[in-house]
Formats: C-alpha cells, structure tokens, sequence
C-alpha cells in the first residue's frame, strides 16, 4: 500500500521516495549511485531509477531512488527532494506533495514559499569553497555536498556511505578518499546548522544480504560471458550501449585464454546491417555471435533477420527497448517492439523472443540464449527494455549454469563420413536439421548457405514443392520451440476469476499492485510470460480464468493480439490494458486500470 | 584423398574438375563465366585445399557466380550489398581460412558501398573480386554507380551521373591490393587473383566483365570490343609461387620488377610501355585519376601495400579460430563468476 504523505506525524522509516534533480552532465550520477549503494549497504531493499533527457549536457534530470523494506520500486511520486538545478527547482518544489522535505542548494534562486513542507537549504558554494578543487571536477564533487547532508538528516552511516563508494571506485582509494572528505565536511555542517523536523529516516535491515545490485544491461553482459558468446558486433544506440560497454568490461577479465589471448573479438560496426550481418555471418561460420540494438537499430535488422530465419542461423540480438519510432523518445522506456520483433523480416517469419523481467533473467536469458541459437539454429531475440536495462536493480546472486554449453545439432567431420550430410534434411522429425561448420575437413560437407529457395540438400531450387516443405518444416521447428524456451511463471490464486498477464519489467508495479489489492480481497493470478512462442502452460491459464487482461507498454496491446491470434477460441476471454507514456508503470496505475475488472468481486464483499 | 592419379593433378592431389561447381546459369558469353573459371584454375594451380576456402557473394548475377565454383567449399549468399559484414563474420569465426567473395558493381558500387569501405578499413583478409559491368543484369539493364558518363543504352537511356571508380574507393579506403582487369584478359586476371590469395588483408580486384545482354555495344566502355582494343595494361604479370626459384632471363634494368608478397611469394611485373610503381599509393591515385580523364581502360596492379595487419592480427584473434574453441574456454568457472558478483553484492 503506498504511503500517504500528507499525513505524516510519525517517523517513516525505511518506506520513502527520494529525488534528486540535477542538470545532465554535471556528474550527479556517481553521488546519486553512492546514495543508493548506501542503504543497500545498510540491507534496505532499494532502487534507483534515472528519468534523463536525449542530451549530453545542461538539460534537467532526475534520479529517484525508492527505498522500501517491503521491496516495492513501482512508484513515481516522491516525499524527498534535492533540488540542485535552478531550471527546474521551482517546479521541483511546488509538485513535492504536502509533508514532504526538500535539501535545497542555497544558491538557487527561488521564490517558492511553502509552509506545509520542511525545507533544509544547504549552502552548497560555501560549503564547497573550503575545497581547493577547480572547474569542472569541482561541479561533479558539489554533489557530495547533497549525499553528506542527507546522510545526516537521514542517519545514514558514514561507514555506509564510505562503503558504497568503495563500490563505485573499486582500487581508487584516493577518488574514494575525495568524495568522503566532501561527504564528510556536509555532514559535520548540517549537524551544527540543521535542526531536523521531518519525519524521514532509514534503520539498519537485513533485508539485503545475499542481493546484488545492478543494471539489466549488466547482468545481460555477464550472462553472455559465460554464455561463450565470441563475436560482438555493434553500432551504438541508446540504451543498449551500456550492455556492450559492460561486455567490454567483463570480457578481459573473464574471457582470456592461459597465455592470455583475448577469446572474443568485439567490433564497433559501421551500422545496424552491418552489426547484424556480422551476427549472421559469424553464426554461419560456427561462433556464438551476439549484437544489442534498440528499435532504430531492429528496423534495419529486418532484413537480416529473415534471412537468419530462412538460412537457419544462430545468433542472439538483444533489443533495449525503447520508445517511437526514429528518434522517438530515446531515453523513455517501453515495450513497443514486441510485434515487431516476433515477425521480423518479410515473408513468412517468426521468431524466437526471450522476456527477461530482472536482473536474474538477464544474466539467464544471456547465457541460455546462445544455447537456443544453437540448438534451434536461428535467431534468438532477447527483449529488455530501458528501464531494465539502465538502472540498477536487486536480485539474487545469480545461479551458475546448469548445464553444459548445448551446441545443438552440428556434425564432425567423422560423423559426415558416416552418416552422409543434408544441410534441410529433417532427419529426426523436429524440424531441426544437421549443419557443418566451415572447415570441416571432409568432402561432402560443405553447403551454400542462402536465402534463395532450397531443397533439403541446400542446392537452388524454384519449385513450389521444395519451398513448401521447406517453409513446412521451419513451422514444425518453430512447434519445436516452445518446449525449448523458458516457461511462463503461473502465480496462480484459488479461486481467482481474473488472471492478468504480462511480461518484462512491467512485473514490478503488477506484483506491487497485487499485494496491495490482495489486502483488499480483490486478489487475481498472474502469469508472466518469458518467451516466446507460448507454451500449453499459457492455454492452460487462459482457460482457468474468465477474463485475462494483458497489461504491456505499448499503445494498441501488442502481446493481447498475440494471445488471440495464438488461442483464436479464447479470444473474447483476454482483455488489453496497454498505455504507453514513456515512463515506467507505477502500481497506482495498474491498480486503477484493473479496478473495472475486478469491481464485481469487490461489489460482492461489499 | 586416395584416387589413381589417371588425370593431372595438383599438390594436394586433387584435379581441376575438383574445384567445380554447378553448371552456370548466367548468360552464354557473360564475363562472369570467364571469371569463375579463372577461379577455380588459380584454386586447382595453388593447391587451396577445399575445406580450407570460403566464398561468398551479395546478389545479382555476379553473386550468382560462387555456386558454379569450389563446390566442395563452404560458401554464403548474402544478401544485396551485405557480402562484406557476413564475410566479416565468418572470417572472424573462423580466421584461418582462405576466402573469396564475389560481387557486382551495384552490391559493391551502390547498395554496398559502406560495408565495402569499411570491410577494408578492418582489412579482413580475403580475395574481394568484383565483376563490374556497370549496370543491373538481373533487373533488366539499369545503370549502375560505375556506368560511364554520357552512356547510352536502350533500356536506360542517358547516363548523366559520374561513375564511381571502385579502385579509387578501395585506395582512398587503405586497402593494401588494388588491382584491375578485364574478364577477356584471362591470364591476367589468373595471375592477380593468384597473387591476391597470397595477400595479407582484403585483396580488391576489380574485374571489368562485360553483360552481354545489356552493355556489350562496341562504344561502350565496359564491353568486350571495347576492352580487347583499349586495354592498357600496366604492366605484363607472372605470379611466383613460394617453392619456385625466380628465372630471370635477359632484361634491361627497370623492365622487371619483383613484389614480395606477404607469404613470401612474389609477383613478377614486367614493364610494357609505362612505368608504374604499384607501391606508390599517391601516384596510383594520380594514374587512376588520369586514367579517368583521359578515358583509359588500364589494367594491372594498381597499388600494394601489406604494412597494414589484417583484422585477425589487430583484433589479437586466438591461434585456435574462435568457432573451434573448447567450451572450457567459453564459460568461465564458477570461482569467476563469484569474483564478479562480490562487486555487485
């Protein structure tokens, strides 16, 4: 249940939302990261979310940081302000709901005048002015100023604080030592000057012990680490350029042979065909090839991807989902490629699509992947999202694999002599055939990869019979599929007539909305669904409840058509609630747009 | 492979019906056909072992042309204009084999021009032959980028736009072998391509190959009429494969000269009527520039460099080619992932 805040007589401990604004560019984020790692450090279930602008510099952004010892992130509205940029302080000020309280740099003007908030303005010039660092560096280090008085006001540990910038700085002891002493400094200030009269504060949990924090984009890199990917072409597109930048990091020190000859090769390509032919061509030729784009990037994929369909390559393409079209809104979340991707290329296409929702399912899915794309021997598309992706999020310690690195159906050179080689030929009657690899030392094993019509010995064909058992068989793999990919999670409550399903980082404001109208006896079942193509398990949800709603971000209901294009006999049971504003979904809004269809359960207790 | 040796073979006892593919199905006459059957003599001459050589095209006619060579080879037909990022892929997968791709003057001259320029920036090392008869065979004869200006053909009409000249794109590019030919000239196209396998990045050959079917009237200058009179070729070729001693009969000092290729083979250019310094990357642009202006069909080897490594050697690609890896060397241990995570915790 959220907060009220206008009714604040009490302590709230551990059960807040902070904002701090900023203007892009001027380093808030190692001080908005140091703040979130703190009450993580002191076991608090915490998440940060940056709401930033398409710009390198100047433009206002704002972090929230939602701190709950529930574990809830799905919320927008926040009791605790910094305002440190002058272009949006007024504002900033005016929307902080009644009983709030804001850290304000002195600095600023402003004439916003509020009595029914506490105001703490912090002298952020002066206070910095016993500091001998200049220009530019000296800007990013003032935002030690709003974590040390925080720190006080909050009754964060400065052992906390210390803590999460070791995080951030790793073997820097000196970057660490910097920001402490401004940290520091602040916080033996406002212990003098400041008298505290808002009820805000944060205790020690123990909520966070076996945790991690990160972003999904990391967690998506590391999977693909020890996913064995090998090739990592990619053009640069907000926001999956973290996933590649975090690949980057982890693979010198993860991925190096004993004499320590890298055993990967990233390439930075000169576009999206070109990262994706790559993809292809290095799927072809026997590697675990990997790129990560967002929408812009997967229009110009298309063509490639039904050429990966048809030639029956593997590969993985991770898309960060993000809004519009062109340059849309490039640093808004949403889940508008779902359609999309699930048919990309023309012709007939479909496609196999990874759902992660958390950090946990990035790492997996970035790992597991590349054992689809082997075994399916096709393209594996991964779908996060910016939200997911950008910022950091809590999860459990990731679980090593499970099994062994799975390279489907590929023949030895000793196995072509034996058994003979037919590139299409569905031998096992799964629609998954056998493929070589080039150099395999044989005769006979060698075969033109295309997209032209073929028949089952890869060799051009124009007629109609081999291009229909071809495309027959390439269904039939696809049925394949569905046992392959992970299952749907069924959270399923007794007695439940409405079932509400979804998929990604939408999960966070369903589930917080769930509790919340459990509480008031309105409880439904969910159903989060982790790829595509659906397996039974789906049917079988749909038909144990009598009305379904499908909540996405998206504005015409994307996976709803789907669903009832897939259950054509179920369709009037699944309903759409789709909206897309570019901002994550919040557990008030799923609650307001589930209430209609669960009114007549809550008419009956009534 | 054990097979009595009734016909010629060569060191790796296979015959030159070996390296055949499929019957083409391109026109009677096209320069294409020509092409691919210089291509798979060179192969047979140079004893490249099947499995160990990769093709590749875009689409169009030329693009056609890799299934009617090598057929025992692993080969790829990408998709128009996109040759150069799937053979960058494979090549990197697999960085130990020999590879050939084929391309026309639209999927390298137009729809392929970026990936084109920037497969040579990397310098992946393969043979990049394009077969260039300036205009769209497959769609019924529409001009492409490197149609002569002031062309005229019955389907296209008038060509009022310059042409794109490939050699100069792959020179201006740093690619480091920049030859060309003309389909007629069968010997010299068998010895540049013989001398691009021996290269050290991305060869570059481009390959004037007349169309039959759309521009093979006399006037123009992609025909064969055409090149059988005005070709001008730079210089009189001889590839020198690395067993063999050089002979070098009697010649006037400055008539021969010798370049050491990067495997240590060596091409042998003996001087026709003019000088050129293959190795002069600014007066290859220069020829190239003035051959442009004064309406000159030269042939030769333009321009060679090997001083650039090739993506494999500056990406630091393993000994082992990064598809034949072991999984141990895939996934890291448990141990690693740990390690990891403790930063995250």
């Amino acid at each position: 249940m959220t907060t009220t805040p206008s009714h604040l007589e009490r302590d709230v401990t551990n059960d807040f939302s902070l904002v701090v604004a900023t203007a892009n560019g001027t380093g808030s984020q190692t001080a908005n990261l140091t703040l979130l790692r703190a009450f993580f450090h002191m076991g608090i279930p915490v998440h940060g979310k940056n709401i930033f602008p398409s710009n390198i510099q100047g433009l206002p952004t704002w972090y929230h940081i939602r701190v709950s010892k529930h574990g809830y992130v799905a919320r927008r509205t926040s009791e605790v302000l910094v305002a440190f940029n002058q272009r949006t302080v007024e504002a900033d000020l005016r929307e902080l709901p009644s009983g709030g309280m804001a850290v304000v740099d002195m600095g600023l003007a402003c004439s916003v005048e509020r009595d029914d908030i506490h105001v703490y303005r912090v002298p952020v010039k002066t206070l910095m002015g016993a500091s001998d660092h200049k220009g530019k560096l000296r800007d990013y280090l003032a935002n030690m100023i709003y974590v040390g008085v925080l720190a006080y006001l909050l009754d964060i540990p400065l052992a906390s604080v210390e803590a999460a910038l070791g995080a951030q700085f790793g073997s820097k002891r000196k970057l660490v030592d910097t920001n402490l002493a401004l940290v520091q400094n602040a916080h033996a200030w406002a212990q003098t000057e400041l008298v505290k009269t808002d009820p805000f504060r944060v205790a020690p949990m123990d909520a966070t012990r076996d945790l991690l924090l990160m972003s999904g984009n990391e967690a998506g890199a590391l999977g693909s680490v020890f996913g064995g990917v090998t090739v990592a072409p990619w053009y640069p597109i907000t926001p999956s350029t973290s996933l590649i930048d975090a690949l980057r990091d982890f693979l010198p020190e993860l991925r190096r042979s004993e004499d320590g000859v890298p055993t990967y090769t990233v390439i930075q390509a000169e576009d999206e065909l070109a990262a994706i032919g790559m993809v292809v061509g290095a799927g072809f030729g026997g590697a675990r090839a990997m790129t990560a784009t967002s929408g812009p990037g997967l229009s110009l994929m298309a063509e490639f991807a039904g050429l990966g369909y048809f030639a029956e390559i593997p590969g993985v393409v991770w898309d960060v989902q993000r809004v519009g079209p062109s340059t849309g809104l490039p640093t808004r979340t949403g889940q508008g490629d779902l359609g999309f991707v699930y048919g990309l290329g023309h012709g007939d296409t479909k496609h196999v699509v990874l759902l992660p929702s958390s950090i946990e399912e990035c790492f997996e899915f970035g790992w597991r992947s590349f054992d689809l794309a082997d075994q399916l021997q096709t393209l594996v598309f991964v779908l996060s999202d910016l939200d997911l992706g950008m910022n950091n999020w809590m999860g459990r310690a990731f679980s090593y694999p499970d099994e062994p690195l799975q390279r489907g159906k590929v023949l030895s050179a000793d196995e072509v002599l034996d058994q003979g080689f037919a590139r299409y030929l569905d031998v096992d009657g799964d629609g998954i055939t056998y493929r070589t690899l080039p150099g395999t030392e044989v005769p006979g094993a060698a075969y033109f990869a295309r997209g032209t019509g073929h028949d089952a010995y890869a060799v051009y064909s124009e007629r109609s019979e081999d291009w229909v058992e071809n495309t027959d068989r390439l269904a039939r793999k696809f049925e394949t599929a569905r046992g392959y990919v992970p299952r749907a999670v069924d959270e399923r409550v007794d007695g439940a007539s409405v079932g509400v399903i979804a998929f990604g980082s939408t999960r966070y404001a369903i589930e917080e909305a769930r509790d919340a109208l459990a509480i008031e006896g309105r409880a439904f079942s969910s159903l989060r669904l982790r790829a595509l193509p659906c397996g039974e398990e789906v049917r079988r949800f749909i038909e144990a409840h009598e009305r379904v709603v499908v909540i996405e971000m998206n504005r015409d209901g994307q996976l709803a058509s789907i669903l009832r294009a897939e259950y054509p006999d179920l369709a009037p049971r699944v309903a759409s609630v789709a909206y897309l504003d570019g901002m994550p979904f919040t557990a008030d809004f799923v609650m307001r747009r589930l209430e209609p269809f669960l009114a007549p359960v809550a008419l009956e207790v009534a | 492979m054990d097979r009595p040796r009734t016909i010629a073979s060569n060191s790796v006892g296979l015959s030159r019906a070996d390296y055949g593919g499929n019957p083409s199905s391109l026109c009677k006459g096209c320069g294409h056909n020509s092409i691919a059957s210089q291509i798979i003599q060179v192969a047979f001459e140079l004893s490249l072992r099947p499995f160990e050589v990769l093709k590749f095209s875009g689409i169009g006619c030329s693009s056609k042309s890799p299934a009617y060579f090598l057929g025992a080879s692993h080969g790829f037909n990408a998709l128009h204009g996109r040759m150069s990022s799937v053979a960058q892929g494979a090549l990197v997968a697999n960085h130990r084999l020999r590879a050939i791709g084929v391309s026309g003057d639209g999927d390298t001259g137009s729809i392929g021009l970026g990936g084109f320029k920037h497969l040579l920036r990397r310098n992946t090392r393969m043979v990049y032959v394009i077969e260039n008869n300036g205009v769209y065979g497959l769609t019924k004869g529409q001009f492409s980028a490197t149609a002569d200006e002031g062309l005229e053909l019955k389907y296209a009409g008038l060509n009022d736009l310059p042409p794109i000249d490939l050699c100069q794109e792959a020179i201006a590019a740093e690619c480091g072998f920049v030859a060309r030919s003309f389909a007629g000239d069968a010997k010299q196209v068998r010895e540049l391509l013989k001398a691009a396998f021996s290269h050290r990045g991305t060869a570059v050959l481009d390959i004037i190959s007349p169309c039959v079917a759309f521009n093979n009237q006399d006037d123009s200058p992609k025909s064969y009429a055409y090149g059988r009179h005005h070709e001008r070729p730079l210089h009189e070729l001889g590839y020198i494969p690395l067993a063999d001693e050089i002979v070098i009969g009697e010649t006037d000092p400055g008539e021969l000269t010798l370049v050491e290729l990067h495997d240590g083979s060596r091409l042998k250019l003996r001087k026709v009527e003019e000088s050129h310094d293959p190795t002069d990357r600014e007066a290859a642009m220069v020829r190239l520039m003035q051959a442009e202006r004064r309406q000159e069909f030269i042939t030769g080897l333009l321009f060679y460099d090997a001083s650039r490594p090739s993506y494999a050697e500056a990406a630091r690609l393993p000994e082992t080619p990064l598809s034949m890896l072991p999984d141990s060397a895939l996934r890291p241990p448990p141990e690693a992932l740990e390690r990891t995570l403790q930063r995250y915790r």
